[in-house]
């Protein structure tokens, strides 16, 4: 073969490629649990038999930190990976730092504006146009209940935090641990937000947590948001330091502890023990009103070969198509970010959550979760969890906390 | 030929310098530079002065993480020397079975950090440890609950770090004990000199460069904990017992904050060239005294 030919066939090659539509997608996702691992082979399935090749990229550990290096270092080396598993507000500083890819044309001929609550759809797009699409909604401010022990001391489910306390120091006195909690800085900033919610209520939780407005932050709703934190640190059990969330779910479960707060991903492990909701254990919302959302999405980075755009726009159409939704949801636990899939499938949990979020969503009080990503950029929310954990791990004032808060989401900005 | 045999050593050693200039010169450099700028999730390239230290010194997490160094630092570096000339000292006495003692006290040292701290982490859990065991014995008011006490938690890693590092600074001192010479102290014992006295006044001195290597290893391993931390504390209770390094890794990899992960980064590197630089200094200057 001279150097001709060789020109002419590779020639030939790339203006083959276009026509003969070969949809490749490498995915970067940190999905890697069991459930989880189960959830994106369903979406592995479905690409596969739409003709495309998938080039799988789970980055373990680290809840997504390890991940995030991993894109850093494909980014600067230019290359990078087709999707990526990114949310809230860290897509849209990806895609001032290098640029998204803008999938309008899937979202548009899909209608996703109808089927997504306006919030959420909010989070996908990048100065307008489409750059992502959600796989599914967790809501952060549940709080699980052991129904056993709730019923053997006539509590109700709290509805108001005094109730809270008030039930707590039932439990206490009667030798059971009210609240069981992980010493990890995220699952003191899940409490702290659900407790913000509350006692402020949404506009409050609006102002403090999501537009970080300085008079919201030192106000005296903050400082009794404080003065809870350190009335639950006295609910918790003294062995709490370096626990995992899922040890905490376990005490509730086995009856060591009457209550938890946090995401749904607990009801995983309560289902996966095989405890049924209602009879074994109950899930309510925090007290207060409001629904905070933690959404996984998918978002996708500019690249030029046409392979890897078909891929993109397969992708995209097929995490946002109803079939992937419904089954990915009913292994992860959460409930689909579209608001038309039938949940009868579902558990209770996941039919409230659901009915609540489409009507907070019309109240406006949907709302992004801080302690998860969705509300603020990662310096800001680091900033805010310092301030928290440091006031929930020692016996600082309500009011230097504030002061605290202040200071540090100002040095964040 | 002769040219060739004069430059044979530069030859050699050329690729390793230049490999040193780039990845360890050439990316302080490029460190220093991120620092000045306000990179965040991607490294940016546009100066802004000194604004990521003074968000840096504003912190007050970094506040405990200096702190915290400088009390984990002087501990571990003063435990540790102590014990292990305590441990070379008594192995020196000429005992039987010495070589097995002698494993036994280095063997941690083979283990990694995150084996030592996650077996630590059980062992001083009051639910699961020692605290647990001595009130199972009996002992109902037995207290040792350092780990989740935000003050005493550091504590808890300088324990570890002591378990861990003091049998090297044993076997260190015991060679160093090995190597003074024999006739002096067969001197001093004729002379009646008592043994503790040949200790302090002959042995010990003569070991000073000894001393001084200990230090040098022992600081750079405080100042460049974070594997131990990590498995043990996870940094808490909340950040309790952040270090430098811990910090840094979590501005860089958990919060995009390459900027601030920059400059802490530096003053870290300070803190080690104002241990080191004396210490070089005290070793290559010119020894007029021979």
């Amino acid at each position: 073969m001279n150097m001709k030919s060789v020109l002419a066939a590779s020639t030939a090659v790339m203006l083959a490629a276009p026509a003969m539509a070969n949809p490749t997608a490498e995915v970067l996702h940190w999905w890697t649990s069991g459930g989880e691992a189960r959830s994106v082979a369903v979406l592995q399935e479905q690409f596969a038999a739409e003709g495309g090749t998938w080039t799988d990229m789970p980055v373990a550990g680290g809840g997504g930190d390890a991940a995030m290096t991993a894109l850093r270092a494909r980014v600067l080396s230019g290359n990078a990976p087709t999707a990526v598993q990114l949310k809230g507000p860290a897509i849209q500083e990806w895609y001032e730092e290098t640029g998204l890819a803008d999938i309008g044309t899937v979202a548009e001929e899909n209608g996703w504006d109808d089927v997504l609550p306006a919030q959420i759809a909010e989070h996908m797009k990048c100065e307008g146009q489409w750059c992502a699409a959600p796989v599914n909604v967790h809501r952060v401010n549940w709080i699980w209940g052991n129904k056993q022990i709730l019923d053997e001391h006539g509590i109700e489910m709290p509805t108001t935090w005094e109730e809270f306390n008030a039930a707590a120091e039932t439990l206490q006195a009667a030798g059971v641990t009210p609240l069981a909690h992980g010493g990890q800085s995220w699952q003191d900033a899940t409490v702290f937000e659900t407790v913000v919610l509350g006692l402020g209520g949404p506009e409050f939780f609006q102002q403090a947590l999501v537009d970080l407005d300085p008079e919201a932050l030192t106000s005296d709703t903050m400082k009794a948001v404080f003065d809870q934190m350190r009335v639950i640190r006295g609910h918790v059990d003294p062995n709490f330091s370096g626990r995992d969330w899922n040890l905490a779910t376990a005490m509730v479960m086995n009856g060591e502890a009457a209550f938890q707060v946090m995401g749904d991903w607990a009801k995983g492990e309560f289902l996966a023990a095989g405890k049924e909701p209602g009879v074994d254990f109950v899930c309510a919302p925090t007290p207060g009103e409001g629904f905070l959302y933690n959404v996984d999405s998918f978002a996708f980075f500019e690249l030029s070969g046409q392979d890897a755009q078909d891929g993109q726009a397969l992708l995209a159409s097929l995490i946002m198509g109803p079939e992937f939704q419904h089954t990915f949801n009913l292994n992860k636990g959460s409930i689909p970010a579209r608001t038309d899939v039938a949940l009868d499938d579902f558990d209770d949990c996941a039919k409230q959550s659901n009915a609540d979020m489409t009507a907070d969503a019309e109240s406006g009080s949907l709302l992004p979760s801080y302690a998860h990503g969705m509300a603020l950029r990662g310096a800001q929310a680091g900033a805010i969890t310092d301030v928290v954990t440091a006031h929930f791990n020692s016996d600082m004032s309500s009011d230097d906390a504030v002061q605290q808060l202040a200071d540090a989401v100002a040095n964040a900005m | 030929m002769e040219w060739l045999e004069r430059n044979v050593p530069k030859l050699v050693l050329a690729p390793s310098f230049v490999a040193i200039m780039v990845f360890v010169y050439g990316f302080i450099a490029w460190t220093a530079w991120i620092s000045l700028t306000r990179s965040r999730l991607m490294p940016r390239y546009e100066l802004d002065g000194f604004s990521q230290y003074e968000r840096l010194f504003a912190a007050p997490r970094w506040d405990v993480a200096m702190n915290n160094l400088f009390i984990f630092g002087g501990l571990f570096i003063v435990i540790s020397m102590a014990i292990g000339l305590f441990l070379a000292i008594f192995l020196d006495q000429k005992i039987r079975a010495e070589g097995v003692l002698r494993t036994i006290y280095l063997y941690p040292m083979a283990l990694s950090l995150i084996v030592t701290g996650t077996a630590w982490k059980w062992i001083l859990n009051p639910g699961l440890g020692i605290q647990e065991a001595i009130r199972g014995w009996g002992w109902e008011s037995f207290t040792f609950d350092w780990l989740i006490r935000p003050e005493m938690a550091i504590y808890t890693i300088v324990l570890a770090a002591v378990w861990q590092a003091s049998g090297f600074v044993m076997a260190l001192f015991l060679a160093g004990l090995r190597s003074v010479d024999t006739e002096i102290i067969r001197a001093a014992q004729v002379d009646g000199i008592p043994t503790h006295r040949i200790y302090s006044a002959i042995i010990i001195p003569t070991m000073a460069p000894i001393f001084l290597s200990a230090f040098i290893v022992l600081a750079h391993l405080a100042i460049k904990a974070f594997d131990l931390v990590i498995a043990l504390t996870g940094g808490g209770p909340g950040y309790a017992t952040d270090l430098p390094a811990t910090y840094m890794y979590a501005m860089a990899f958990s919060r995009g904050d390459l900027g601030q992960a920059a400059s802490s980064a530096m003053v870290m590197m300070g803190v080690i060239f104002a241990i080191v630089v004396p210490y070089l200094y005290s070793e290559l200057r010119p020894r007029n005294d021979k």
